[in-house]
């Protein structure tokens, strides 16, 4: 088992989801309470990575971070590097790819908590920021939750965008959906299929974590 | 009249329409050939099957390309290809043998050449930019499981290049993808197919420099007639044939017995 792409794969799944909380949750404020007619042109960029083949994702952002474009300069006047075939630059792509999986549940969330609570917060004088804060986000949880196990789930299991952009770097872009493939490439069929267990096994804790802290009753069994 | 016989009859024309062409349309080309391609195939095999489309107005010739691993799982599950062009040798082996087929129904169609390719708007030589202290990413395609990734390695190793390169190096899942890697800037150089540097794309857009095919073992590629239809027959001999042996040529392969 390529234990070196499983750790990869979850270093940047975990780094992509804590980047997403940080500037997914702003984003997904706005979509919910902005007032602005225009809106919907947001909503819809933010849903574009569901709809994009990844590919087709990982070949525009393999341009826009490569040398030749201005972010690419951009970046390697900054660091002195490159962003293409590096971590970095993978979990740039990945941040893209899996943003609509953190907003979209925060902003249902964030519209789902009760509109008298913020208003009575308001009228207490309390800030924007501190009602966000100590208001929305709590009555939140489960909603940020959903969002943020859906983006480490994504980018776990994230391919075309890592094949576009990474160069298979073993340690670096190597991510285990790729080490997969090039077993079964390699017709190493054993091999692809222990890793692909273990990816399913990974897989399916993770989303039974995220329906059972979504459960309101923590009975499994129903009580008489 | 009941309204009830305007949607009828709104339904019953088609219907009809739509059994009667079935019934009376001739079974459309009782000849077909599908093909498996390797996708380094993709600029000289479209000429090679004008031309025998010409040649054979009764055939209907079909083609997939592909990565050949892939075509090696789908056509061992079972895929309906008639023919498979792989784009080395082992593949079409592997499927003979188990398909018990005898080992002769395997040919070498083409030899593959490699080639080193750097964007038209690089300051880099071609000849000389895999050694150049100034690249800081080489692409080749995976050596894993692409043969023309397996050729540029060894290509490296003999030319002496290999350690010093060995930490530049990015990885094509095959050689189209190297030549994107390079094209887009995100690496200075790759080693790819000469098929794809001659192609119109590859060529307005950047330069070349042919590595000496005595530095990587030779990369045959080898096809396999899958089933015993005639057409596939007629269609492997048309692809052994000196035209389009000259198509090949004309398109960055050697071939066999040359």
């Amino acid at each position: 088992m390529d234990w070196q792409a499983i750790w990869l794969s979850v270093r940047l799944a975990a780094s992509t989801t804590a980047i997403l909380l940080v500037i997914g949750l702003p984003v997904a404020y706005w979509l919910a309470f902005s007032p602005r007619r225009w809106k919907f042109l947001v909503e819809a960029v933010v849903a574009l990575p569901l709809v994009l083949p990844p590919t087709v994702l990982g070949f525009y952002v393999l341009l826009a971070i490569g040398p030749h474009s201005p972010l690419g300069a951009l970046y390697a006047r900054l660091t002195g590097g490159m962003l293409p075939f590096s971590f970095q630059g993978l979990l740039l792509a990945s941040v893209l790819y899996s943003f609509p999986f953190t907003v979209q549940p925060v902003a249902a969330a964030f519209l789902a908590v009760d509109r008298k609570l913020l208003e009575a917060s308001w009228c207490l004088g309390v800030s924007r920021a501190d009602t966000f804060r100590r208001v929305i986000v709590p009555l939140s949880v489960p909603g940020i939750a959903t969002g943020a196990i859906l983006s480490f789930a994504h980018t776990l299991g994230e391919f075309g965008v890592v094949l576009m952009v990474g160069g298979n770097l073993p340690g670096v872009t190597r991510t285990v959906s790729i080490s997969i493939y090039d077993q079964v490439q390699a017709l190493n069929y054993a091999a692809a299929g222990r890793t692909s267990l273990f990816l399913l096994g990974v897989s399916f804790a993770v989303l039974t974590l995220t329906y059972a802290l979504g459960r309101r009753v923590w009975a499994i069994w129903p009580i008489h | 009249m009941t309204p009830s016989l305007i949607p009828r009859r709104s339904v019953t024309l088609p219907l009809a329409l739509a059994l009667w062409c079935a019934a009376c349309a001739p079974p459309s080309h009782p000849r077909k050939v599908t093909v498996a391609a390797a996708a380094d195939l993709d600029f000289a095999l479209p000429e090679i099957a004008a031309q025998f489309r010409r040649a054979n107005a009764g055939v209907q010739l079909d083609i997939a390309y592909g990565s050949s691993g892939n075509f090696y799982s789908q056509i061992a599950n079972g895929a309906p290809f008639d023919v498979f062009l792989s784009a080395d040798a082992a593949y079409p082996r592997q499927l003979a043998a188990a398909r018990h087929a005898p080992e002769n129904s395997v040919f070498p169609y083409a030899v593959g050449r490699l080639a080193v390719w750097v964007p038209a708007t690089s300051a880099l030589d071609p000849a000389t930019a895999l050694g150049d202290p100034s690249v800081k990413h080489i692409a080749i395609a995976n050596p894993l499981h692409a043969p023309y990734g397996r050729a540029a390695e060894a290509a490296l190793r003999s030319l002496g290049l290999y350690a010093a390169v060995a930490p530049k190096l990015v990885l094509g899942e095959n050689v189209a993808q190297t030549l994107q890697f390079v094209e887009s800037g995100a690496a200075d150089a790759g080693v790819v197919a000469l098929s794809l540097a001659l192609a119109p794309a590859a060529r307005a857009h950047g330069r070349y420099w042919e590595i000496p095919p005595s530095a990587y073992p030779r990369l045959e590629q080898a096809g396999i007639v899958l089933g015993d239809s005639p057409a596939a027959r007629e269609f492997r001999a048309f692809l052994l044939s000196p035209a389009a042996r000259r198509i090949l040529k004309q398109n960055g392969f050697s071939v066999p017995g040359e």
